[in-house]
């Protein structure tokens, strides 16, 4: 256990002052609902895209990275270079015209002026429990994280983190989560570069790393450049540390998996709508975009060093009763999810072990924030003002956005002890959620590209999607696993080389299903008139004048120099 | 001005580095030679680095919040005349 000094304690005692400084600071201006959800619609693209992107950024992203750094080396940038960018281009210049220009206050709000009422309830129930979920699972992972790491108290942690969100969001509103995310933005940059940085010179910069990484591949039978090309053994899964061939990837990852969330979590697009202006809420996802293909390089790099460096810097899972876990071979699992924690432990002398453990907490905070902002707007227009009480008065839903703030945390915590209490369920939980959201992305391309399409269709298509993924997982197995939660509940009809490759495939199945249902239900429902979808699809809305003066300022010339700088990532790590 | 909401958000965030910096950095002069303590960072005085570098990124954040508010109050003046 590592003892923190007292100027570890005053790095991260500040940064907490600051971030509530923040809240308080803005408590003033949060007059009307518009003020407190959708920031009313005031800030500049700069802070949005920096939200966007750190909104997602949470802990389980700095941390789960780093892990996959560690167990699949570099491969694991494909949830970027070829997962998150094209999905953030392709929500900034194409779906953020209907998302803004129609006035939703609300992902699923969109859904309902598209396609109908229990569409939109469909959407926003499932939404709204995977938020809270999140945030429970992320806050009992940064509860256990602290009490492995430091000694401190799971309960005390998980107390005083809700406490500070609960304060910065109830008094500043969405405008309060997005300044505090930009700043954690610049705490996990400024947390984390110094780490890659050590950590290169640690192992004899990248050639040391790539010396290393070669040896350490060939010890567990890969090719020697599977843990440091991207591209090079994805001709087969057996040749590559991810387990999956390339087709499977692209289509599962790149497509179904990455514009499924990138393009339709609300969570994320709040962000953008609460830029100032049209052609500001469409630079939000690009500008985001940017640093998004670097951060590789920051939160992938600390696990591919830890596996570099050895020395038992990953410490092995351990069993209820406290001794190594072993796997059927009996080698030692390894608890990857200790690896950038650790290198920040053996890294940083005190001073910098404060800044760096500041950044984690942070990040954990953030994504917090991130699902409360998101559950409070949800719940509040597309569950509270839909169902329950539709004609309040502007300063009742605003009300009801501070309740449901303090609601949304209370069942965050309580969310975190069933998490404590029950690791399977939650393991189960996250499986469901991914079969709601697996769907997603065919009922918005088909509803914002295809005016034929209906409520019905949609409808039904998403409720297909979801049972399809269920079914597909129930009769498929990643090879080494056991039936039960990983899948095969029904009987074992196809099987897998890796779970990844398992988890891919199931979104497809979701993605197909939802799409090949929408488009038959429709077909046989009665459309709606062309005059009732203005500014909803896409060839009933005018084209796009964008209000600036300067080319470069242009989304779509912004977009073509970020897929012109992935494609070349792609390459020089090919 | 950057924050239509109402705060340069470029104030907390330069404000919180530059802090963050002379710490880090004040902590690095004192601790300077200390090669048991630096040697888990590759034997680099990591706090006064660091401390340097965000020192130097906040006091930029810090300036160009000045500028933009010097901007914005000059845009003001010119109008409160122009009406006058």
């Amino acid at each position: 256990m590592t003892q923190l000094t007292t100027l570890d304690y005053v790095v991260m005692a500040i940064y907490f002052v600051v971030v509530l400084g923040i809240g308080w600071a803005l408590r003033r201006m949060m007059k009307t609902s518009s003020d407190f959800f959708l920031s009313g619609r005031s800030l500049p693209p700069w802070v949005t895209g920096l939200a966007f992107l750190s909104a997602n950024l949470g802990a389980q992203e700095v941390i789960g990275m780093g892990a996959s750094g560690a167990k699949y080396g570099i491969a694991t940038s494909h949830f970027y270079w070829i997962g998150a960018i094209p999905a953030m281009v392709f929500v900034g210049i194409f779906m953020m015209p209907f998302y803004y220009g129609s006035k939703a206050r609300s992902v699923p709000e969109y859904l309902k002026l598209r396609f109908d009422e229990k569409t939109r309830t469909f959407n926003a129930l499932g939404f709204a429990a995977m938020t809270i979920f999140s945030s429970g699972i992320s806050m009992y992972a940064m509860g256990k994280l602290l009490n492995l790491l430091l000694g401190w108290d799971f309960d005390t942690s998980i107390l005083v983190s809700a406490v500070i969100v609960l304060a910065y969001v109830t008094l500043g509103g969405l405008t309060s989560a997005i300044y505090n995310e930009v700043l954690q933005f610049f705490m996990i940059v400024f947390g984390f570069a110094p780490l890659v940085w050590v950590g290169l010179k640690q192992v004899g910069g990248w050639d040391g790393m790539t010396s290393k990484l070669s040896a350490a591949a060939t010890q567990r039978g890969l090719p020697e450049y599977a843990y440091t090309h991207v591209w090079q053994g994805m001709g087969s899964a057996t040749t590559n540390s991810i387990g999956i061939e390339w087709f499977g990837m692209v289509m599962g990852l790149g497509f179904v998996l990455s514009f499924g969330y990138w393009c339709t979590d609300f969570l994320v697009v709040q962000r953008a709508m609460a830029a100032d202006s049209m052609t500001a809420a469409r630079r939000t996802p690009l500008i985001a975009a940017v640093p998004k293909m670097f951060f590789p390089f920051l939160v992938i790099l600390p696990g591919m060093i830890a596996l570099a460096i050895g020395d038992n810097i990953i410490p092995a899972k351990l069993t209820a009763a406290g001794t190594p876990l072993l796997d059927t071979n009996g080698n030692v699992v390894l608890d990857y999810d200790l690896a950038t924690p650790m290198m920040l432990v053996k890294l940083f002398p005190t001073g910098m072990l404060g800044l760096g453990l500041t950044a984690l907490i942070a990040s954990f905070m953030s994504g917090m924030a991130g699902n409360v902002t998101a559950f409070n707007t949800v719940w509040t227009y597309d569950i509270y003002q839909a169902h329950i009480k539709k004609h309040g008065t502007d300063e009742h839903y605003l009300w009801m956005g501070r309740v449901a703030t303090v609601g949304g945390i209370a069942l965050s915590v309580a969310a975190a002890y069933v998490a404590g209490a029950f690791n399977n369920i939650m393991e189960l939980l996250q499986l469901v959620f991914a079969f709601v959201n697996a769907p997603l992305f065919a009922t918005f391309a088909l509803g914002m590209f295809w005016k034929r399409s209906t409520g019905h269709g949609a409808f039904w298509g998403l409720a297909a999607g979801t049972v399809a993924p269920a079914i597909h997982h129930g009769i498929s197995l990643a090879n080494g696993a056991t039936p039960g939660v990983k899948g095969g509940f029904f009987g074992v009809l196809l099987n897998y080389p890796s779970e990844m490759a398992q988890t891919f495939w199931t979104a497809v199945a979701a993605f197909t299903t939802c799409f090949v249902v929408t488009i038959v239900v429709s077909l046989a429902t009665t459309p709606r008139r062309d005059a009732e979808l203005e500014g909803l699809v896409y060839s009933l809305t005018p084209k796009q004048v964008d209000n600036v003066k300067a080319w470069n300022q242009k989304p779509s010339v912004f977009a073509a120099v970020v897929m012109v700088a992935m494609i070349t990532l792609n390459v020089l790590f090919f | 001005m950057s924050g239509g909401a109402g705060m340069d958000l470029r104030l907390p965030i330069g404000g919180l580095f530059v802090v963050l910096g002379v710490i880090l950095g004040i902590f690095g002069v004192m601790t300077n030679g200390d090669t048991v303590m630096y040697q888990r960072s590759g034997g680099m005085n990591i706090n006064l680095i660091w401390g340097g570098v965000m020192l130097a990124f906040g006091a930029l954040f810090l300036v160009l919040a000045r500028r933009a508010s010097r901007r914005y109050a000059a845009l003001g003046d010119s109008r409160s005349e122009a009406e006058g």
